[in-house]
Order: C-alpha cells, then structure tokens, then sequence
C-alpha cells in the first residue's frame, strides 16, 4: 500500500501569538514550529500502523520553503520512508492543495491522508480541495480506518454521531482523534531519519484564490466578578439579568 | 444573481440554518436555498422568514455524500448564477465546501465570524487565539460561517419550495451504519455548555455536570485529559485540539484553563469558572468566577437553576 501523508508545520501550543508589519505578518519571533497535532498524531502514526500490517511505503509531503525541513524531519524520525517539499511559499489552502493533487496524481498513492485541520488557520479545507483536485471520494474528519483488500472501513463524525462508511481505494481522508496514539520518536528514528531521502520538488503553476490582508488580537477581558461559592442564586441572577445568557 | 445558500436538512432546521439565512440576507442578493433529501415542505418554507426567496430541493439525494452534494451545489449555481454561496461551518461543509472551491474555482473562507467588511471577512484563526481579515480573489465567492456567530433575524414570510434536478451522478462512500445517542445536544451548534476536568476525580463524579447541563438545557464537554483517560467521549474534547466553540455560556467546573483549553473556547460570550485554586489561570479568562470546591458549587448552581426556572414561569 502506497501511503501520502500531508504535513504542516504549525506554531507550538504554547507560542505567543502576535502580528508585525502593521498586523499584516504572523511574528515568528521566538516561535517553536512543530509537525501540525493532528497531522502527525493521526494521520502520519496510522499510515505508519497500515504499513506495518499490508506492507507498502509511507510518503509525507509539505508545501513550503527550505526553513521546514527541520519539521519534515521529525516525521521523518517517527517512521516515514521519504519526504517530497515542494519548493514554494504556501499562501492558501487552494494552492497548497492544488500542488499536492498534482504530484500525487503523477505519483500515484493508495491513499492521501491529511490532519482534521491546521492549528493555525482550522480551515479544515485541504482534503477535500486535494480529492476534487483528483477527483476522488473523501472522508472528512474520520476517527478510525480499517483497510480490507481494496476496500477502507471508516469511521466518521457526523452532525450529532457517528457513521461507518465503506469506499475503495484510492481516496482522501481527513484524520481526527481516535484514529492513533500519538508515537514518540527514539534516538535509533531520529538517525535514520538524518539519512532518509528528502526530495524538493518545483511548484506547478497555480495561482491562489485567498489572501489574508489583515491580523487582530482578541480584546483583553476585564476583570473576573468573584462570587461566593454558597451564593449560586446570585451566580444565575446575574447570568440572567446581568449576562443575560440564560 | 443570487446568494445560495446550502442546508442540511436531513434532521430538521438546526439554528445554524437560521443563522446562515440570516447571514445571507445581509449580503444584498437575492437568496436562494438548496438541500437535499425528503424533509417536509412546510418545514423548510419556514426559511422564507428569514430572507430566503425560495428553497430548492434535490430530492433523489439521501445521505451527505460530499462528491453528489457538490454536483447538487454546482448545478444550483448554474441554474441561479449565484456569485456567492454560504455554508454553516459544520461537518458536511468541512467536507463539500473546500471541494466546490475547486470545482468552481471559487476562492473559500471558512470560518466566518461576521458579515463582510467590503471584500474582507473576519475569521477566527490560531484556534481562537488571534482573528485574521480575508480577501477571496475570484469573482466566485464561498463563506462557511461558524455557528453562534450572528443572531438569526426573521423578517419576511414563509417561501415557496421547488423540486430541483441537481445531476448528483453516482455514490461513492457507501453508507454500513448510522449511530446517534438520543437526546444530545451536539456540541458545536449548542448556546450553553457545561464542561469539566480532571478536578472531577473521575467519571462517575460526572452525573453533577450532567444535571445541570439538563437543568440548563446545556451540551456537556471536557478537558482533553479527560477525554484522553477515557473518563468522557472524545467528541466532547473542546480545546486547541479539539472542538472549538462559540457558545452564550460556558462553564468550566475543574478545569486549569491551560492556554491549549483556552483556545478553543475563548470565543464563548461568558464564561464562568468553578476551581479550588486561586492561582488557576482560567480565572482570568472567566467573566464571573467561583473559588469552591466543584462537588459543592455544581449540586448548588443546578438548584440554584432550577429555583430560577419555578420562579420565571
Ligand atoms: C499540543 C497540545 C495540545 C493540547 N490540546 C488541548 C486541548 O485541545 N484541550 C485541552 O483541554 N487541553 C489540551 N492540552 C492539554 C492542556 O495543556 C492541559 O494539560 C489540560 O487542558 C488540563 O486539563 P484539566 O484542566 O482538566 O486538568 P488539570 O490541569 O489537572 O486541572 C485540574 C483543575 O481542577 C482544579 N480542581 C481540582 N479539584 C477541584 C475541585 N474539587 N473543585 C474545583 N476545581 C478543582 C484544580 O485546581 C485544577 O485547576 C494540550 C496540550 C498540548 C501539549
């Protein structure tokens, strides 16, 4: 089985977050990048798992500049066979996965697996713009994955649920918790990761749909109002009256 | 020209569907609404009151299918000529949405937390940490608008509701089981939650958060390590790695407010927070907040609710 993963790299959880150039920029000053949760913990350690079962290969691939190869790296050391960077500035979900259709097209994969979303912009929106770029079906948001032949058993959420779902290779699906445990990598990974192909591949010529002009802080919050734990009636006095929220 | 609107009707009118009308509405077009499946007419005219003109409806389409959806939705685009098509920001358009940008090369905004500013859209971004103002280039725009955003609006009458051949073509994601516990609110659509963390102990102390929610007419979530121990099912995971929320109210009874837990739910309207400890950080995110013991506080608020509710009726 012929596994693509797609990476991002996304700001640690605990980064600061804050804009330059008049809030045009995220401010990468001081900032820890790290393989995006939901990439790595879901989508690249099942990969890993069906390759261990059916046998096959495990490819990652990101869109981005050479400052990412720290980042491919890493899930390079949890286990993938080789990474493909495709050299270019990713500036939309469109872009980024109008160039990861193209190459897996060309590539042909068994299955390409993404994370839910990214930590940073939760658009929640490559996988599916990577399955019509290919045309092929795509399981959102999918919890688990059991691959019989050609066949994928998944389990997804859905708007108040669950569904099981069936569909045949090749597809795109979207990974979500519940799909894997997370795995830390070991010195013996992190080695062979330094010796495992990292392939940088000139971008197609696509041209973005969406642009970010603008970024803003949320405002501060003014100060919490303390209420006496034995006093819950004034606690939903003021939630009614006051916050009016019930 | 039009605004279309998709909806998924398959369980009745959710707010959200008010919601995205609304919303809609407010873009200046004339607004057409598609969907899909057999949902009674009456139900679905009722959009009309808030600024729907008419509710197209493919009817040979059962399930969430997102290739057919995406054949519906294009079809209606074609028939309407709509520049601009707006989704709830919910599982089915997680799914569709980003696939009918490339269909029709039209440039997506998910997330939506407001009405365009001119061209731009505010979105949430940094799971909630930070806001980001967005432009969509092509002339063919699509909004997925995030639920408890904006306040449904009516202001106009029950609408008329056609019969739609959308071309859906074939299914490819074969359906093997639905499974859907009664009587949940689900988590993103819901206006008061009550969450929990591992300041409860363990799951059997987790009868308090659901009396109350109940009281409250609340969904319930969780911490991540609670989720993660088993203690409370995944799905109920807010946070930066979880569901991300908007509600009117949370409450969070033993939880530290880590900034991972923050992020996604700092867009609740208020928030209240219930913890031993002085120094826990939610407190500064919180809009009221009480220093007790949950065990005490939870059984006291649900009372407290409950004498609230006797008294307004
Ligand atoms: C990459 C990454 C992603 C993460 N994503 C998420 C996420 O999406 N969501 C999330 O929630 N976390 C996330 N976390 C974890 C986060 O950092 C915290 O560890 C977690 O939120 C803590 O959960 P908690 O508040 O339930 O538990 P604790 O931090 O253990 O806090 C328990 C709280 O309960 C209080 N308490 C104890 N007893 C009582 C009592 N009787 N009455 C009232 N209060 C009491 C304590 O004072 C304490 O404040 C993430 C972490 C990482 C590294």
């Amino acid at each position: 089985m012929k596994i693509l993963v797609c990476i991002s790299k996304s700001p640690d959880t605990t980064s600061k977050i804050a804009f330059t150039d008049g809030n045009s920029k995220f401010d990468e000053n001081g900032v820890q990048y790290i393989v995006n949760p939901y990439d790595e913990w879901y989508a690249l350690v099942r990969a890993l798992e069906l390759k261990e079962v059916a046998g096959g290969s495990v490819s990652i691939i990101t869109v981005g500049n050479a400052s990412d190869e720290a980042v491919m790296r890493k899930a390079l050391a949890i286990g993938a066979d080789e990474a493909i960077r495709i050299d270019a500035e990713p500036t939309d979900a469109y872009y980024v996965s109008m160039q990861i259709a193209e190459y897996a097209k060309a590539n042909g994969f068994d299955i390409v697996l993404t994370g839910k979303e990214t930590i940073n912009y939760n658009g929640s929106q490559v996988g599916g713009m990577i399955a019509e770029g290919m045309d092929l079906p795509f399981v959102s948001l999918a919890s688990k994955l059991e691959a019989n032949g050609n066949t994928l058993t998944l389990e997804t959420e859905i708007v108040g649920g669950i569904q099981i779902v069936e569909i045949d290779m090749p597809a795109v699906i979207s990974c979500a918790k519940g799909m894997a445990e997370q795995r830390i990598p070991n010195m013996r990974g992190i080695m062979a990761a330094r010796k495992k192909p990292l392939n940088v591949v000139p971008p197609a010529d696509i041209t973005p749909l969406t642009a970010f002009e603008s970024y803003a802080l949320p405002e501060a919050k003014s100060a919490c109002k303390m209420i006496e734990p034995e006093n819950m009636d004034e606690l939903v006095e003021l939630l009614h009256n006051e916050a009016k929220v019930i | 020209m039009a605004t279309l609107v998709y909806i998924n009707s398959e369980n009745g009118l959710a707010k959200s569907a008010h919601e995205v009308v609304t919303y809609a509405k407010k873009l200046g077009e004339e607004v057409v609404v598609v969907t899909t499946g057999s949902q009674e007419e009456s139900t679905l005219s009722e959009l009309g009151k808030y600024g729907a003109s008419k509710v197209l409806v493919e009817k040979s389409v059962s399930g969430n299918d997102a290739q057919q959806l995406t054949r519906v939705i294009t079809s209606a685009v074609e028939s309407t000529s709509a520049n601009t098509i707006v989704f709830s920001h919910d599982l089915v358009a997680k799914a569709v949405a980003p696939r009918l940008s490339v269909k029709l090369k039209a440039g997506l905004i998910s997330g939506a937390i407001e009405v365009p500013n001119g061209h731009t859209v505010k979105v949430n971004v940094f799971s909630g940490k930070a806001f980001g103002n967005v432009t969509i280039a092509s002339d063919k725009k699509i909004i997925s608008l995030l639920p408890n955003s904006i306040q449904p609006e009516e202001n106009g009458s029950a609408c008329t509701v056609e019969s739609f051949d959308g071309n859906p073509g074939e299914i490819t994601i074969k359906l093997i089981e639905t499974k859907k516990p009664e009587g949940e609110i689900p988590l993103p659509e819901a206006e008061l939650v009550v969450s929990a963390g591992r300041g409860l102990k363990g799951p059997e102390n987790w009868l308090m958060v659901e009396d109350l929610a109940k009281e409250l007419g609340a969904a319930t979530a969780c911490s991540r390590p609670v989720a993660d121990i088993g203690w409370r099912p995944h799905h109920e995971h807010v946070g930066q790695t979880g569901v991300a929320i908007r509600p009117n109210l949370y409450i969070a009874a033993g939880i530290s407010g880590a900034i991972q837990h923050l992020a996604g739910v700092n867009g609740s309207k208020v928030i209240v927070v219930i913890n031993t400890d002085p120094e826990a950080p939610f407190f500064k995110a919180a809009d009221y907040g009480v220093l007790g013991d949950a065990f005490e506080v939870l059984p006291r608020l649900t009372e407290a609710v409950k004498k609230f509710k006797a008294s307004n009726q």
